[in-house]
């Protein structure tokens, strides 16, 4: 049986952003753009289950929220309406809105969604406040979705919205898409945004599954939109490319219990191959942008490159350093160092890999990352394979009071066992 | 959750081999496809030949036997098909609901396993 509720929930699903993106662009703030959006799909809460769901339920929705624009603007709260103003510029006003709202549904163009999307990561806002604007307003999620996705407490996601919004409305933020050297940026933002989303469902070791996966495939469908909205940005197809690349592995990822399954050990037979077709023609686009050095086209490239190979020792790993070596270039970030160690490590050999570990140490110096459990544990494996089975447990025993993560401690333990066996045999 | 919406055209499974849609159609399909990879739903989507260019393989016993198309007692027949990647059975039912299709034309939305979904 079909239940309206859920209907009403699809369609505002499918039209909420345009319908915001249509409003925003007449009461520039795009605060007042959701309430007015929110308000009338409170009235189809109201009518739909008794009248049915309409037609158009697009345009019925902006119909009411025109409704409620022009009842708003009687109140005298939008616009920055004076209350000594005559009746007869009221009534024009109304009038005007009317039309401009009017006009505005049936024009609504990408250029209108692009604004809404870089309005809601604006730098001026926490990352955080810029992901809970971004799935709210563009992902169509409501705001106990968004809490129940971020581990935190419905009220708290509520308030982050509420002062977002109004950190908008204050500065003035003007609803327009940033051009020329400010674009650039900007873009980046709302990558970051998209990328960050997407980590939350595909690294979150607690959260439902369910609520993971939604995540996952909620930040993949805003960088499909994003490759339709810019084009000709290579780091938009090439964060496509990554988060296709790496969701494809997704059934791979976990074992029969629910344990985590590295990388080397996994069955590749279950990684989607229609997917991983889909990353790779995202990652081809990028490069024939010219943007194939870039940060997230090498990322994407790396897990290529693991993807490529029908076995684990297949692995190109000499190509993979390569493209590390290329991605240092950009950002000399530890974790990029230690990933490219490990590669070092595979395609040069253990020594070489203990090398390219002492480099990326020095790089985390005393910085958070040299708490980091995977530093300890990535010695621990290179040490084991030069036959240095005391400093490879003691490096592994260090690695386990790092980690907090029981799952990753077992991991650590069983390693620990291989060790000891292995210094037993020796 | 991904879902497959089947179209299945009323008089496909007697349609000629050389059967093509109207360009009216097509410019209309266009849109809709459109609408669907700038919403960020759409993962693929295809036309197929009619079915009197295809083949049924049908199996007894172990054994595949070949019958070549038209298919005499088919009376539904799969003539184009989109993957979208939605939030839920709704969402996929309004997307359909949105589509360009003549009277008499059909669209069928299944749901696509998942790997988990398989134990």
């Amino acid at each position: 049986m079909r239940d309206v509720h859920k209907t009403i929930e699809a369609v505002w699903k499918i039209e909420s952003t345009r319908l915001i993106a249509a409003i925003a662009r007449v009461t520039r703030d795009i605060g007042v753009a959701e309430e007015l959006a929110q308000d009338a799909l409170v009235t189809a809460l109201e009518l739909w289950p008794e009248e049915g769901v309409p037609e158009n339920p697009g345009a019925w929705l902006m119909k009411a929220a025109k409704r409620r624009a022009i009842d708003a603007l009687r109140r005298g709260h939008m616009l920055e309406q004076k209350h000594e103003e005559i009746a007869r510029e009221l009534e024009w006003r109304q009038q005007r809105l009317a039309d401009a709202l009017e006009r505005s549904m049936d024009q609504v163009i990408d250029d209108d969604i692009l604004r809404l999307i870089f309005t809601a990561c604006h730098p001026i806002l926490p990352v955080e406040a810029r992901i809970a604007l971004t799935l709210r307003l563009i992902g169509g999620l409501t705001t106990a979705e968004i809490a129940r996705a971020f581990l935190v407490p419905e009220k708290t996601m509520g308030q982050r919205i509420f002062r977002a919004k109004k950190t908008l409305s204050e500065a003035h933020v003007p609803f327009e898409t940033p051009s020329g050297d400010e674009l650039r940026g900007r873009v980046e933002s709302v990558l970051l945004v998209v990328y960050l989303i997407f980590n939350e469902g595909y690294t979150a070791t607690s959260g439902e599954e369910w609520t993971r996966t939604a995540i996952c495939d909620e930040a993949l469908r805003l960088g499909r939109m994003l490759a339709q909205l810019l084009p000709g940005e290579s780091e938009v197809h090439a964060l496509l490319a990554l988060m296709e690349l790496q969701a494809s592995r997704a059934a791979a990822r976990r074992g029969r219990n629910g344990e985590a399954v590295l990388l080397s050990d996994q069955d590749r037979s279950l990684w989607d191959l229609a997917q991983i077709q889909r990353g790779v023609t995202a990652l081809e686009h990028a490069q024939r942008l010219g943007g194939g050095a870039k940060h997230y086209a090498l990322q994407a490239a790396i897990a290529a490159c693991h993807m490529r190979a029908r076995t684990a020792e297949e692995t190109d790993w000499e190509r993979i350093v390569l493209l590390y070596d290329a991605l240092m270039q950009i950002s000399q970030s530890p974790l990029v160092a230690l990933n490219r160690a490990v590669a070092v490590g595979e395609a040069q050999g253990p020594a070489a890999g203990l090398d390219a570990l002492d480099a990326a140490a020095c790089l985390a110096g005393a910085s958070a990352m040299a708490g980091y459990h995977l530093f300890p544990s990535v010695r621990g494996d290179l040490l084991m394979k030069l036959g240095r089975f005391t400093e490879a447990s003691e490096e592994i025993q260090r690695a386990i009071t790092m980690t907090k993560n029981l799952r990753e401690q077992e991991l650590l333990t069983e390693r620990l066992k291989k060790i000891e066996k292995a210094a037993l045999s020796a | 959750m991904r879902f497959m919406m089947m179209v299945i055209p009323k008089g496909y499974e007697s349609a000629t081999p050389d059967t093509v849609p109207s360009a009216e159609a097509v410019a209309k399909m266009t849109e809709y496809n459109k609408a669907l990879q700038r919403a960020g739903v759409l993962l693929a989507l295809d036309g197929l030949f009619p079915p009197s260019t295809g083949a049924r393989i049908s199996y007894t016993d172990g054994k595949a036997t070949v019958t070549d198309g038209p298919f005499a007692e088919a009376n539904e027949v799969i003539g184009a098909y989109w993957i979208i990647q939605v939030r839920s059975r709704e969402e996929a039912i309004e997307w359909a609901k949105r589509a360009p299709m003549s009277d008499n034309e059909v669209i069928e939305v299944r749901q696509i396993h998942e790997m988990p979904d398989i134990p």
